[in-house]
């Protein structure tokens, strides 16, 4: 379109009365955040993936998936329950929009404790930041500050989830907030899903 | 409240003192906030270059009082060879963090992108607070760093690994100097990503009634697309700085490989990988050498279409440069690895979008270029500026074209060929744009004029001046001047040392021209004469609102918009310009050339 017919829009309808893109700021805000943390997941997991495509004998610790699978299990769950809590919310179920979000919680609470017993159980194992008894002592690096980082999504989640979730109770949110934390949630669910087969399913002892 | 009416910021007119001036939500003080922050950084910046300088010509000459900035690094106010490289680094983390991030693209954008588009203030105005505070807090961090332990880092401001990641073993400021460093970057991240988090919604949510996209001035389009490069690169550096922190506080080694010797210690790192580092920083490293100079090429845009009266060729090829630009920014980082032992084919592979992006570039040129010739451009300092600009980014800009191309990098690679290069570049340039917004803006910003005979005097000392210093570096980068030394005791470079004078001496007085612009500044501030609400007679909305504007922008009443940013020399209409906001009838609106 040229600038002329621009301006001959301009004058027959006189103004637009709609932005072009309205969705609410905050959502915006919130997928944009979505897009920056998705660059620093990337970073930190093409970083992890340089360093073990350039070393020899990468160790492969995990023997089974059975944790890890529950893990996953309930986390994509919460997901589902997040979905339920924001249609309940659309639909103007507050009570049910509520005990939904709640229960997502608890599955990230679930999922968090889940995974500091795992980690405790490595870190038994004589596991740490700078030192492992499997090989290359960037292996326990990578593995905590990955996994460390989403877990820190997910206690992020929680609390904001709870948060948002009581202020909607009282009145103070509506289900726009819900919907947008629920967006957050279900990216961090999404980022373990990458995180699963590239740090988990990879190093599986043979 | 987030419905989807763009106008619903809320936040009444501060009456107390701290919500005035200090930890205000008003996107207006926060910009001159920024701007302030760039001016204390900028001065520091320059003063750390003129000891250097100093230092390159004069390897001896005392710089009286020096050593009460450092007693082990100027001993007898003579630098160390360590402490010309901790003022190194700090120079160049100082000026591209805090001065050509925050001035074109935080100050101006926070100041008029929410004017320019028609809004009350940006959709978040406690992110954009905490946006300055946190950027404020990462200077200080980083400025600390002169004070405490032994200096700053002397790593440059790429801090490569393995040197920045294996602690003080590697040299002064190499322990806490490079965490402070880190530190520093880290939270400037977070700062800017809130920043950019507001400057795009800001774009696509809050423009007023017949603002279209296409309808922006090319200012705005700039900081638009700056702030979606700012968005993902600052998001890269973060993780990267906090691994580095980590190998430095958690015996991690994400970036020091095994059995490295340094200083005839074998260190206890194993398995991380040097180049790592490089890939990571870089990855942010080239579109921020983007986000500096983007903004400059709306703001030029900007004020040459206000004194030419006549649009540019093409409204619409200019921002798609300007976003091809971005795009191609994030492919083309290798090039600054074409020495780093990466394999040859990746030289390849990053050496063509290099070549590639070259075209945008030009394309913008050429458009400038073309919509200047045979216009009536009116002399001013903005206008001279932006001149300026152009002058710079296309001398700095050619010789892109040898660095682009692996075969010839490899001489040139890390000599004071690609220190003229980068310097005129993004550098200089970027600087006249800030100069060139100053001049235009600073009306509007405080409602007095600045003065035109100073700010020409200004312009030529610091034209005249700039390619003084940085055209010599260019042949001193062919005649084989590694950058980075802080003497020439080898045979070949002692013929050099002339220039080198030359050099200093220039950006001595370059340096004490910017005086002027200071003392003009303030002065014009107080003291300046009263600026009409459309000094230039500009179309933009910044110029329909009253100067300075209010609280909310444009009083009670919000503007609509009938037209195209840049409606000059329209036939049939009643005055040579037509601003955004007259309901005028065109019969004939300049179309698209």
């Amino acid at each position: 379109m040229s600038q002329a017919d621009l301006t001959m829009q301009g004058h027959s309808t006189a103004a637009m009365a709609e932005p072009t893109f309205s969705v609410p700021a905050k959502k915006m805000a919130m997928w944009l955040f979505i897009i920056a943390d998705t660059a620093t997941f990337a970073g930190c997991l093409v970083a992890y993936g340089f360093i073990r495509n350039s070393t020899p004998d990468w160790p492969r610790p995990f023997h089974s998936i059975t944790n890890v699978a529950l893990m996953t299990l309930i986390l994509l769950t919460s997901s589902l329950t997040m979905l339920i809590g924001v249609r309940s919310a659309q639909k103007g179920d507050k009570a049910g929009a509520f005990r939904w979000t709640m229960i997502t919680a608890v599955a990230g609470i679930l999922f968090a404790i889940l995974h500091i017993r795992e980690w405790m159980g490595m870190i038994g194992e004589g596991a740490t930041l700078f030192h492992n008894p499997w090989g290359t002592p960037l292996f326990g690096s990578l593995f905590f500050s990955i996994t460390g980082l989403h877990l820190l999504h997910v206690t992020g989640g929680v609390i904001a989830l709870v948060a948002v979730g009581l202020r909607y109770k009282a009145g103070r949110y509506r289900a726009d907030d819900l919907e947008i934390t629920g967006l957050y949630w279900h990216f961090v669910d999404l980022v373990w899903m990458f995180v699963v087969p590239l740090v988990y399913l990879l190093n599986l002892a043979h | 409240m987030h419905d989807t009416s763009a106008h619903a910021v809320h936040h009444g007119v501060p009456t107390s003192f701290i919500r005035k001036h200090v930890f205000s939500l008003d996107h207006k003080v926060i910009g001159k906030q920024y701007y302030a922050l760039a001016l204390v950084a900028v001065v520091v910046g320059m003063v750390l270059s003129w000891i250097m300088r100093i230092h390159l010509g004069w390897n001896n000459f005392a710089i009286p009082g020096l050593h009460l900035l450092s007693s082990t690094g100027a001993p007898g106010n003579v630098l160390t060879p360590e402490y010309y490289l901790q003022l190194m680094t700090m120079h160049g983390t100082i000026m591209v963090f805090f001065v050509l991030t925050t001035a074109p693209f935080a100050a101006f954008g926070n100041f008029f992108l929410p004017i320019q588009v028609g809004a009350e203030d940006m959709p978040f105005p406690h992110f954009n607070m905490m946006s300055f505070w946190i950027t404020f807090v990462a200077f200080l961090v980083l400025v600390s760093s002169f004070f405490v332990g032994d200096g700053p880092t002397l790593g440059g401001w790429t801090q490569y690994a393995p040197l920045s990641a294996v602690g003080a073993v590697a040299g002064p400021g190499q322990g806490l100097g490079v965490v402070l460093w880190a530190s520093s970057i880290g939270i400037f991240c977070i700062g800017q990503l809130l920043g950019a988090l507001n400057f795009i919604t800001t774009t696509l949510d809050m423009r007023t009634k017949g603002m279209s996209l296409m309808r922006l001035p090319l200012s705005a389009w700039a900081w638009f697309i700056t702030s979606i490069m700012g968005l993902t690169a600052f998001a890269v550096l973060m993780p990267a700085c906090i691994l580095l922190i980590l190998d430095h506080v958690a015996g991690t080694s994400f970036f020091v490989a095994s059995n490295l010797v340094i200083n005839d210690q074998v260190l206890p790192h194993s398995g991380g990988s040097t180049l790592l580092w490089q890939h990571l920083f870089w990855f942010f490293g080239h579109p921020e050498v983007y986000i500096a100079i983007v903004p400059g090429l709306g703001i030029v845009s900007h004020v040459l279409i206000t004194n030419m009266r006549r649009p540019l060729l093409s409204h619409r090829v200019i921002i798609y440069s300007m976003g091809s630009l971005a795009v191609l920014s994030y492919m083309v980082y290798g090039h600054h690895m074409f020495v780093s032992g990466m394999n040859p084919y990746s030289s390849l592979a990053f050496s063509f979008p290099t070549l590639v992006i070259t075209i945008p570039s030009t394309i913008v040129v050429l458009i400038w270029l073309g919509s200047l010739y045979g216009s009536k451009l009116r002399i001013n300092t903005a206008s001279l500026f932006a001149l300026g600009f152009i002058s710079m980014f296309i001398s700095g800009g050619v010789s892109g074209f040898f660095l682009a191309q692996p075969s010839i990098d490899i001489m040139l690679h890390a000599t004071y060929f690609v220190v003229g290069h980068f310097h005129l570049v993004m550098a200089v340039a970027a600087i006249f744009g800030i100069f060139s917004g100053t001049y235009f803006w600073f009306p509007k910003m405080t409602g007095r004029m600045m003065n035109e005979t100073l700010g020409r005097i200004h312009f030529w000392l610091s034209f005249v001046g700039t390619y003084c210093i940085f055209m010599p570096f260019h042949y001193l980068g062919i005649a084989g001047n590694v950058r980075r030394y802080q003497a020439f005791t080898d045979d070949y470079l002692i013929p050099l040392i002339p220039v080198h004078k030359f050099i200093t001496i220039a950006a001595l007085l370059t340096g004490l021209a910017q005086f002027i612009f200071i003392y003009n500044l303030i002065h014009s501030r107080f003291k300046g004469a009263l600026a009409p609400d459309n000094p230039w007679e500009g179309t933009s909305l910044e110029w329909s609102t009253a100067t300075p504007p209010p609280h909310n922008n444009f009083g009670d009443k919000m503007p609509v918009v009938y037209h195209d940013p840049y409606q000059y020399s329209v036939e049939g209409a009643s005055t040579d310009y037509v601003m955004q906001t007259s309901p005028e009838q065109l019969k004939n609106a300049p179309d698209e050339k």
